[in-house]
């Protein structure tokens, strides 16, 4: 009988072991395991258990260059009616200055994609909302162009289409009386690429901005914001943002 | 009675010469598309289905690719345009009557707003969401919306 619950324990032992070894090894390609857990089928919806994030450097991004807004607008089909005031923009470089020491920076601004973003509070029918994983969006088929949430951005990253368009992208529908802002290029994430603004960013050489998973611990994106110092712009709103900064 | 039967004389007249040319100058004139789903099927789901309930197919997908970023295929609307509209430089945009959608919604008197903010031709060569990879190349199959059809899709019978 005891000889028997022996057997059991060591039976018990032997499994518990080998399985804690296979855990070894499938853990130690930890890049092998991020990968597969990005590629997401393209019928499969998205989940909570990727947060999408935007980490820029602002020591690495140099005064005058205009790359990644050059990107988005390409991608997006975004151009302007000779009316800066109103004329769409996703992403905008913005330059701050020390007014004590005269040092400037600066740093490219766009929709922060919080984790508890104001825009989506406010809309009153749901047009604005959060993605699963993270990414805040407009849907503007339900848009009434009110543009309360324009309001309600403290980062100013909406826009609102006054006019007319035309010869719109496939993949980014825009229309007049609709409010629109930064998607995180979510046609080129759910198909497992990086957003137009950190690919030109990176292709230029420049490597000011890292987009990844927040919530994989292994990602690039992850490993940064553990080892350096990083901040939210408005942290003390509260809105957990998406897009962190380095260097301001 | 004799006024009557006068009229219904003169009404089945009109009607039996009306229709046959009605056939061939009003009812509209439907671009082909340019490749086949699959080898037994012309469209995405079978054509009648298509002609009468597409609008019900575009928005289901619509909701679920802004919303949850499902992006399969089969019921995109980006795909619709792939296949429906030619990809020549001077493929009609949706306002002429050579489009696609608007060939039918023309005469069906029932206008869109689709196309206020999405693309009405298809992407350009080079892009990768260009095509679907299971469709056969051929012909197509459509051509004139036939009285027949016509008939299915205001009774809702299959032909």
């Amino acid at each position: 009988m005891s000889s028997e619950t022996n057997i059991d324990l060591y039976r018990r032992r032997f499994l518990s072991g080998t399985a804690s070894a296979v855990a070894g090894i499938a853990l130690v390609p930890g890049v092998m395991l991020h990968e597969i857990a990005h590629a997401k089928p393209a019928e499969d919806a998205v989940s909570s258990d990727v947060r999408w994030g935007m980490l820029i450097d602002s020591n690495k991004c140099a005064e005058g260059c205009n790359d990644c807004v050059q990107a988005c607008n390409d991608e997006h089909g975004l151009h302007g009616f000779d009316r800066p005031a109103t004329d769409a923009q996703w992403i905008r470089k913005v330059k701050l200055k020390d007014k004590q020491t005269g040092h400037t920076q600066t740093l490219p601004l766009l929709c922060q994609h919080c984790e508890k973003p104001p825009c989506v509070d406010v809309c009153p029918t749901g047009a604005s909302f959060k993605r699963e994983d993270g990414i805040v969006l407009v849907d503007k088929h339900i848009c009434i162009g009110c543009r309360y949430c324009m309001m309600a951005c403290p980062y100013k990253a909406r826009s609102f289409i006054h006019e007319t368009l035309q010869d719109q992208k496939p993949y980014t529908p825009r229309g007049k009386g609709t409010v629109e802002a930064c998607t995180f290029c979510v046609h080129r994430v759910d198909t497992d690429r990086t957003p137009a603004c950190v690919e030109a960013c990176t292709a230029e050489n420049h490597n000011a901005m890292v987009f990844g998973d927040l919530n994989d611990p292994s990602s690039d994106i992850s490993r940064q914001l553990k080892q350096y110092s990083t901040r939210q712009i408005r942290a003390d709103l509260e809105l957990n943002t998406g897009v962190r900064y380095r260097g301001i | 009675m004799r006024n009557s039967s006068f009229i219904v004389l003169v009404l089945g007249i009109l009607l039996g010469s009306a229709t046959p040319g009605m056939a061939d100058g009003l009812l509209p004139d439907i671009p082909a598309a340019q490749d086949r789903f699959s080898e037994t099927q012309g469209c995405v789901e079978p054509t009648e289905d298509m002609r009468k309930n597409h609008m019900e197919y575009i928005l289901h997908q619509r909701d679920e690719t802004v919303h949850e970023g499902i992006r399969d295929k089969q019921h995109s609307l980006n795909e619709c345009i792939n296949c429906h509209v030619s990809d020549a430089p001077d493929a009609p945009h949706v306002s002429s009557e050579k489009h696609f959608c608007n060939s039918c919604h023309t005469f069906a008197a029932v206008s869109i707003d689709c196309f206020q903010c999405h693309a009405d031709r298809p992407v350009r060569s080079g892009s990768d969401l260009h095509s679907l990879s299971q469709h056969i190349k051929s012909t197509g199959e459509s051509g004139k919306l036939t009285p027949e059809n016509l008939q299915a899709l205001v009774s809702g019978v299959k032909p």
